[in-house]
């Protein structure tokens, strides 16, 4: 007898609400005994200004220097329990993750909870200033000193305008984590890290009833604090925009990007499915054209970048010995044609929908870290107020139509609407795209 | 609801110990030699299948360097009438998550799919790797992109450091050098080396399957049987391999490398030894000391490093343990200006924990704590508990491994740990590498006691 079943797929919870404002989502999973405590709080670097970036991630690194009655920092008490703990910001938010012993719970959400009352009293300047130092270090290491690491950076300052809270990487730029005041950061921490803007998950060996009463005694009395007002903003690209950038690489590199939908809006699902089926695989359009027949390209890469203002799609091809950018691109434009014209086939939306099945069914292998049940329970929470939204995320997949993703195509990767990055090695200026203007990034 | 007042000032004390039955593993052996593991794992509908082929790149015959790799990465490109794209579209209808990991001493396969294409899987991973094409035009285009890809990662310093690092530690032994090879020898494979390889180390009587998922063990042995059944050993020897007893004698003093990074923002550092091998019976301590001195975010040489002279984002030690004698290193990038005060520090960390600065109860717990207490979350997934099986087989370790884990790491002393660092670690002959700007930093490591600098050019 096989215990092969048809996959459920289905991501049970019960959600409450804190009297300040606190959102808890319980969710059991009993096979391995441990607890996954996942705790989103709705700030990202779309939050910061122009000439002050790189604000929420610094600020990440300070939460992990623990609050008032656990000075001493956060991962010895955590590790020392027998748990992992991780965080990390993008553009829409930050999360802190902690998979502990179902024993080490109360201790989990004891440090969680110390963190969000009583950070301040614990942040000292010298504190401050040795983070700032850590993520300069983390900013050379990471995107200053790795190949095309500056890439992305040119080409959102290049898609957004510079009051869009998208221009920036969430990285942040040098000169303004050099210039970041002590100030500055108290105030960050008493405008976002409030219960009212914050999302807690506590997932696998805890019983419902167990989670929410945890919940309730080490964050119920944190005082709400203000929802901040949501950040929108919208804009438009006009014409194609050519830069080039020069870099310590080995290979010249193209890269493509277009305004696209935001996260959940219509056309989302369908440009991710685009990207699927130009670049992800050996089967992929470009993939199979560039580097499997052709042999011009040595990778290709394509996805919608889901975010909760935006999204934007991004297109790279790096250059085999021999081969032009110029010739790269005009590749891509003609596959692009062709998709806008014919559509996906069958047996590439065949592929696609059991793909999106699978990744369903991968993620509800683990209760926590990046992407497990409890990031993604939050992440449906924050983004659409609902933790149910797991079914219906899938099926935005399973209804998509060859005709939806080919609209998809012909609506947003316009030629005329886009920007196009060459990344070459240092003095091959020449081997950018023609009519291509050098930008600047540091 | 009635709230109980939450005493902030001291944490609250940690539960009993939750209970963990590790999985059951079954052993079998198939009639032509194969040997089969299954575990049932029933948490979510999918299948994990791992095969595991005895060599890697410690196999490969000199100056073949990258060959198994190359030979690795061939397989998936086709078998029977399926061309590679046809292979990669078979992969993605039953959502099938492939990967393929060539180490020292072994090629790990893995295959996750959903459980109910669980005989489809398994049925095109053996056509894949007892009967796959080795078409000479894939070799070509495979090649390559191997040589395009060292070229790329030239312009890595941690892939450069890492190169560097082993040539420096290994000399000539096949462990000398990173899977991927380098570009003259890739240049100098044929098709008929792939295919020799191939016929050579592929036989089912160096082979493990390992297969975790939502089924029976019977039924597992029953998907392994109807895919890896046919497979035939080959009348041939294995062929011969370089033993571990070859790998050179290290300098008995300490020495420094340094390869030029122009104006490179910071410096990859490596310093470190050959030190053990995974199967020391000194495994347990030597996994305490490293926790305690580079192996977690409070070891010591992150918090000196980062924490209090903020030189880098991250700094750890880590063995790349194999089963042939394995280094001890650390790891680290760091800003430029700081690279020979970074290589001071941390040297001064290898040397104090032999002895001078004893570990205390407090380092000792926490590590214990660290290693033991989470042990059971590496169990959650199908891919996790196959990974972990197939490790077993790697380095001959018993089934009861996972059970024996926790009451074995739990009694390791202090002086166990002190015992293992000053029999293990040897700052005499600590090797040093610096992946960073000559200009900048070469002067200053002349202040240090690694002698003078020996220039390396980037190896690729």
């Amino acid at each position: 007898m096989t215990l092969d079943r048809a996959p459920v797929l289905d991501l049970p919870y019960t959600k409450r609400t804190l009297d300040n404002g606190l959102d808890v989502i319980a969710h059991e999973d009993h096979h391995v005994p441990i607890v996954a405590v996942n705790l989103w709080y709705h700030v990202g670097s779309k939050n910061e200004q122009p000439g002050r970036t790189g604000f929420a991630h610094l600020f990440e690194h300070l939460m992990f220097e623990g609050g008032e009655h656990q000075k001493a920092g956060y991962f010895a008490p955590i590790q020392a329990a027998g748990g992992q703990l991780n965080g990390s910001t993008n553009a829409d938010r930050t999360n802190y993750w902690e998979v502990v012993p179902t024993n080490a719970v109360d201790l989990a959400l004891w440090m969680e909870s110390d963190r969000m009352a009583f950070l301040l009293p614990a942040l000292t300047k010298e504190r401050f200033e040795t983070q700032r130092d850590v993520v300069l270090n983390e900013r050379r290491q990471n995107y200053e000193n790795r190949p095309y690491g500056l890439a992305l950076m040119a080409l959102v300052a290049a898609l957004f305008p510079p009051q869009h809270p998208y221009n920036w990487m969430t990285i942040g730029s040098a000169d303004d984590i050099k210039a970041m005041e002590f100030e500055d950061v108290r105030e960050f921490f008493r405008t976002y890290y409030r219960p009212a803007n914050a999302s807690l998950v506590l997932a696998g060996d805890l019983a419902t009833d167990r989670a929410f009463d945890l919940a309730e005694r080490y964050f119920g009395d944190i005082p709400s604090g203000v929802k901040p007002a949501a950040v929108t903003a919208a804009t438009t690209l006009e014409g194609e925009k050519r830069l080039l950038l020069e870099d310590r690489v080995e290979r010249p590199r193209i890269y493509m990007a277009w305004l696209t939908p935001a996260m959940y809006a219509p056309g989302d699902a369908e440009l991710d499915l685009v990207g699927d089926l130009l670049a992800n695989g050996k089967t992929a359009r470009l993939y199979k054209t560039l580097v499997y027949d052709r042999r011009v390209a040595l990778d290709v890469s394509a996805a919608q970048q889901s975010r909760e203002v935006a999204g934007y799609f991004v297109l790279a091809v790096t250059a085999a010995p021999g081969a032009a950018l110029a010739d790269l691109a005009a590749a891509v434009d003609d596959e692009i044609v062709r998709l806008v014209a014919g559509g996906p086939t069958s047996a590439e939306m065949e592929r696609a929908e059991a793909s999106a099945e699978a990744n369903f069914v991968y993620h509800l292998q683990t209760v926590g870290g990046f992407d497990g049940k409890s990031d993604q329970l939050n992440a449906y929470n924050v983004y659409r107020g609902d933790p149910g939204f797991f079914a219906r995320d899938l099926d935005r997949y399973r209804q998509a139509t060859p005709e939806s993703v080919r609209d998809a195509a012909r609506q947003y990767l316009r030629p005329d609407r886009r920007v196009v990055l060459s990344v070459v090695p240092r003095g091959r200026a020449a081997d950018a795209l023609p009519g291509s203007e050098p930008v600047s990034v540091s | 609801m009635t709230r109980l007042p939450v005493d902030r000032s001291a944490a609250p004390p940690l539960g009993p110990v939750p209970a963990f039955t590790f999985p059951g593993i079954e052993r079998h052996v198939l009639p032509n030699g194969l040997k089969v593991r299954t575990v049932e794992h029933t948490s979510a509908p999918v299948l994990t299948l791992v095969v595991q082929v005895e060599g890697g790149s410690g196999a490969d015959p000199a100056p073949q360097e990258g060959l198994a790799s190359l030979v690795a990465d061939l397989v998936d490109e086709g078998t029977g009438s399926l061309s590679a794209i046809e292979v990669s579209d078979a992969l993605a209808r039953i959502g099938g998550d492939y990967d393929v990991d060539t180490g020292p001493d072994a090629i790990t396969f893995s295959l996750t799919t959903l459980a109910r294409f669980a005989d489809r899987g398994a049925g095109l991973m053996a056509g894949l790797l007892t009967r796959p094409s080795l078409r000479e035009s894939d070799f070509t285009r495979i090649r390559q992109l191997r040589i395009d890809r060292l070229r790329q990662i030239k312009d890595i310093a941690s892939a450069v450091a890492e190169r560097a690092f082993l040539r420096l530690l290994y000399g000539r032994h096949p462990y000398g050098h990173a899977p991927l090879g380098n570009e003259e020898a890739l240049r100098a494979l044929t098709l008929e080396d792939a295919t020799a390889f191939h016929t050579g180390m592929f036989r089912p009587s160096q082979s493990t399957v390992v297969l975790a998922g939502g089924m029976r063990h019977a039924e597992l042995l029953a998907v392994a049987e109807r895919a890896f059944g046919g497979w035939t050993e080959p009348a041939s020897q294995p062929p011969a391999r370089t033993p571990a007893s070859s790998i050179p004698a290290e300098p008995t003093s300490r020495r420094i490398a340094l390869v030029h990074r122009e104006a490179a923002a910071q410096s990859e550092l490596r310093i470190g030894h050959l030190a053990a091998s995974r199967r020391t019976p000194d495994y347990a301590p030597l996994l305490m000391m490293n926790a305690i001195l580079g192996g977690q975010f409070t070891s010591r040489v992150n918090m000196k490093l980062r924490e209090e002279k903020a030189y880098t984002y991250g700094a750890r030690t880590s063995f790349d343990w194999k089963r042939g004698l394995a280094p001890f290193a650390l790891s680290t990038s760091v800003h430029t200006a700081s690279t020979a005060a970074a290589i001071a520090d941390a040297s001064a960390e290898i040397e104090d924990i032999r002895g001078g600065r004893p570990v205390t109860e407090g380092e000792l717990m926490h590590a214990k704590a660290a290693l033991t207490r989470g042990y059971p979350a590496g169990f959650e997934t199908a891919a996790q508990v196959a990974r972990a099986v197939s490790q077993l087989a790697l380095y001959d370790l018993p089934d009861t491994y996972f059970s024996d884990f926790v009451p074995t790491v739990s009694a390791v002393t202090a002086a166990d740990v002190t015992r293992v660092a000053a029999q293990y670690l040897d700052p005499g002959r600590l090797t040093a590498l610096v992946v960073g700007d000559a200009q900048v930093v070469a002067e200053s490591l002349r202040t240090l006691s690694f002698g003078d600098p020996l220039e390396m050019p980037v190896q690729m």
